[in-house]
This record gives structure tokens, sequence and C-alpha cells, in this order.
């Protein structure tokens, strides 16, 4: 099994307290793993340093195998690792289509030099991204506020437009910050039929969540982590029926 | 009088290459650029330094506008962690910088006796009304040809990708999109044009000193940024030349007014600005041609 997402020994101090001591996972290309872990384990920052939002300490991330510990966030979307945001963020004066062709990855036209001519090449990948985006909007029911602002949008057309955007990026893997935080059970099962449909064509998943029930319906793989570092990794049952997890999160009722 | 208007036109067209300059950093990539009179000055010293150690003109411009970029490059250089308030802060900083240097290092610059004779290109050839119309009508282009520029870039990918950096420049980063490579292009970019204005004003006034770089010259451009409608170009035009057109006319009104002195008569300018500011802003709260979202293109499905 390859990893797609390799973690080892990663490090981070907050004013000399530690968020995260060394904590140690994978995350099986082609998988949809949950991360889960009471709060304050440490998940959000290991999300962050992931992402190339916050540099580690100390230890190694590397994603597809080779080494990307401390790249930038715009490099690691070139190589193909995307991420959303608990709360959905979005450019509020954009509407949703500038949105999802912002994401488009590879566009010439983004270059100051080739930006005034408009050349063929910059044309032809904007009508590529268009199209692609259009199918995207289609197929996350979006076409009819397509060109709306972002903040016109309901919370839960922000969630789906935060998924669209992604998409258009081409990814080989999303991380998913609480990605059904404040949705309600009709679209909380809408996107997570989504996210099945992505990681059926090829796309890894790794989401950070606390609802057990989905955990349990999406994630073939899951980590727990507590205070920094990893506690259990394994299938949901495993993981479950450890006591050291019973302990540390889902408390002795259980 | 012809020549009074013709004054005014071309005049107006160096607040307007001001303007797009203002509107690339500020409207299109969130910089605020309040030393945008330290750009305008560099490059109208720049030019007349060259030109007057005897290179010739086109020489001069081209190299005003690669001192703007060097300076935008250097300004962004040092304030990659500001943004808002406190970038406005230090290139209001900058914009003063500029100019005391302009007072102070007199060997360089003559002081505030300011540099005089610059090269006018035309003005023996075409005598003083043929050069009114040339530089009226020389500068009106580059303006069309700047603006023209501008409004493209703004409408393409590029464009998107500072609007995203504008407004969130850690999304923007997470988008894939290279957020200093851009700050730092669209700065120098606006520097270039600013000092492009610097080096135009220049040779058409054939002389220059460091008031003519005041802080106040910046405020105008904002005004007219604002009043025209932020992140369009065609609006940050049309609010330069409004702003010069106002200018212009209320010294004419002012001075109707019975029984103020000269001095009152400025400050009374000076008042309607900002009152018709106020109004603009009243009644079109985004300008005269406010920023729009493009339709998407229809695709077939």
């Amino acid at each position: 099994m390859t990893a797609a997402l390799a973690v080892s020994g990663i490090t981070r101090h907050f004013f000399g307290v530690a968020a995260l001591g060394g904590v140690e996972f994978a995350v099986p290309a082609g998988s949809i793993t949950g991360l889960i872990g009471p709060n304050g384990a440490g998940k959000s920052t290991l999300l962050n340093v992931v992402s190339g939002l916050l540099k580690p300490d100390g230890g190694e991330v590397r994603f597809m195998g080779e080494a990307v510990t401390g790249a930038a966030p715009h490099r690691l979307a070139a190589r193909g690792l995307t991420r959303t945001f608990q709360v959905a963020r979005g450019f509020p004066k954009m509407s949703v289509f500038q949105h999802l062709m912002l994401y488009g990855p590879r566009q010439p036209g983004e270059r100051l030099l080739q930006a005034p001519m408009w050349g063929a090449a910059a044309r032809r990948r904007e009508a590529e991204l268009a199209e692609r985006a259009w199918s995207i909007a289609r197929r996350l029911r979006l076409s009819h506020v397509i060109d709306a602002p972002v903040t016109a949008l309901s919370g839960g057309q922000k969630k789906l437009v935060e998924i669209g955007r992604t998409l258009m990026a081409e990814p080989r893997m999303i991380l998913l910050d609480e990605p059904m935080a404040g949705v309600n059970p009709t679209l909380t099962a809408e996107i997570a039929a989504h996210l099945q449909a992505l990681n059926a064509e090829g796309i890894t998943l790794c989401l950070v969540e606390h609802d057990m029930a989905l955990i349990r319906q999406l994630c073939g793989h899951v980590v727990v982590m507590a205070q920094g570092r990893t506690l259990v990794t394994g299938s949901f049952d495993e993981v479950v029926a450890n006591t050291e997890v019973q302990e540390a999160y889902l408390g002795r009722r259980h | 009088m012809l020549s009074y208007l013709l004054f005014s036109i071309t005049i107006g067209g160096v607040y307007a290459l001001l303007a797009l300059a203002l509107n690339l950093a500020w409207g299109s990539a969130g910089l605020v650029n309040l030393g945008l009179a330290g750009f305008f000055g560099i490059g109208a010293y720049a030019t007349a330094l060259a030109t007057g150690a005897g290179l010739p003109v086109a020489l001069g411009l081209g190299i005003a506008m690669l001192a703007g970029v060097l300076a935008g490059l250097m300004v962004t250089g040092m304030t990659l962690r500001l943004r808002d308030d406190y970038l406005a802060i230090v290139t209001l900083g900058f914009g003063e910088v500029v100019r005391l240097v302009a007072l102070n290092e007199r060997w360089l610059t003559n002081g505030a006796d300011g540099l005089s004779g610059i090269a006018a290109p035309g003005k023996a050839a075409l005598g003083t009304a043929g050069f009114n119309w040339a530089w009226c009508i020389g500068v009106s282009l580059v303006v069309l040809l700047v603006a023209l520029l501008l409004r493209r870039l703004d409408a393409g990918p590029f464009g998107r990708a500072l609007r995203a950096v504008r407004e969130d420049q850690e999304l923007a980063a997470f988008a894939g999109k290279p957020v200093l490579r851009l700050k730092l292009q669209a700065f120098a970019l606006s520097a270039a044009i600013a000092a492009l204005a610097g080096a135009l004003y220049a040779h058409y006034q054939s002389y220059i000193s460091p008031d003519h770089f005041q802080p106040l010259i910046t405020i105008y451009i904002f005004l007219a940024v604002t009043a025209g409608g932020l992140g369009r170009p065609l609006g940050a035009v049309l609010g330069a030349y409004a702003v010069v057109a106002f200018l212009e006319g209320t010294r004419f009104l002012a001075a109707e007014v019975p029984g103020i002195e000269p001095v009152q008569v400025a400050a009374l300018r000076e008042a309607l600005v900002g009152l018709s500011l106020l109004l603009v802003l009243h009644l079109r709260p985004r300008g005269v041609l406010p920023e729009r979202i493009p339709a998407a293109p229809k695709v077939s499905a």
C-alpha cells in the first residue's frame, strides 16, 4: 500500500506549548482517511502544517513520495494537494464562476508578460477551463447561481463552491477540514455522495470530522490523534474497539 | 483660452495615468499606495537627469519607467508583510522621502530651485500652439493605450488572480497563485506607469521642483479613483479628468464669489473638491463606473 501522504515526526510549538509532539501518520493512496480526535488534539495544526500554512519545527512531510516539508501552499497546489476550510472561505467580490476559473491550473495568461497579449494558448486554456467550470457547476447544482458573488450564497452553497473549486484544481488529494460543519442533514448526505464519487475517480481524501456516523460511512482508514500525537490507526471498528481511544476521545461509556 | 484648455486636457492625461497606476495597485491587487507622488517624482527626475546628460527623450522615458519599476520592487520588497493601513503609512513615508531627497540633494536635483530647461520635444519645431496641440493629442493617446492595455489585463486571468490576492491572499495561495510574484508585478507595473506620468509631465512643463510632488497629488488621485470607480480602469480615467476639470473649473467659480481674498479662494476650491466627493459617494457609493462581475461565458452542454 503506497502512501499519498506520509507524515513523520512532525513537531510544532506555539509559544512554548507543543501543539504537535512528533506526529506519525500516513494516508494510503486512493483511500478516504478520517482524522479524528478530541478538541485540542492538534488536528487543525497538523492540517495547516501539511497544507503549507504553517512551517513545522521538525519532522518531514512527503506527498506522493516526495519531500514537501514547509513548501508554500501554491507549490503544493501545483503538485495536486489542495484543502478546504472549516468555515467556508471565498473571495467576497468574485462570482461562483470566477472562483471555479481561478482554481484552474496551468493558465499561461496569469503570467504578466503574456497577459496583455491574451495569446492563443491563454485563450484556449480559458475555454477549456470554462467548459470544466460549467460541468462542475452543473454537477454540484450551482449553475443557476454561477454569476452570483459568493457572499450572496447560502452556507450550504458556499460549501459546494468550496468543493467545486477544489475539483477545478485537478487535485490528486484533498484535505477537508470538517466539510460538514454547520450543514443540514440533507446537504450532508449530498456532500458525502460527492466525496465518495470523487474518491471513486481516484482522488485521495483526508478529512477531519467529528460526526462518527459519517466517519464510519465514508472512511476505510481512520487515524486518531490526542495531545499532539497519533494514538491509533486502523479501520473504524478497530479504532473504536481500542481502549486508549475510548479513554481519550469517546469516553468510557462506549 | 484654447491653449489653457489644451493644457488642462494634457494635465488631465497625466492625472489619468496616475489614476490608472493607482487603480492597478489598489483597485486590482489591494495594495494601498499613498506614495504615488513619490513614483511620479522619480519618473520626472529620472528623465530630467538622463536627458539633461544628453540622452534622447525616448530613452529618458524608458529610464524613468525602469527607475519606477526598481523603486516599486524596492518598496514592495520592504513591505511584503504589510497590508492595508500599515502599507499605506509606509508608502506615504516613501513618497515624502523622495520629495525630501529631491529637496536636499542639491548636487543632483538642484534642491528647491528645481531643474529647468528640460528637453521639450517639438517646442522649437512646432511653435507654442503646435506644441500644445501635439502634446495634448500625444498624452491622450498614451492614456488611451495604457487604459486599453490595463483593461485587457484586468479582464483576463492575470486580473482574476490579482483580485484573488486582493480579497484573501492566503486563500489565493491555496488556489495555487504565486501571491508574492503577483504583488511584485502589480506594484512594479503600477510604479512604472506613475513614473511614465512623471516623465511626460517633466518634458511637457520643462521644469520640475520638489513642490510639484506634494502628497496632495496622491490625495487627488485617490479621490479620482474612488469617485470614478475603484477596480475599473475606465472609471479611474474618467475620475482623473473629472478631478482636473473640477479643480480648474472652480478656479473661475470661486473667483466669482465677492469679497474674499485669493488665499480664501484656494481654500474654497479645496472645500468644494471635498464636498463633491461626498456628493458622488453618497449618490454612487461605489463610484461612477463601479467594478463589475463579468458574466460567465455560455458553453454548450
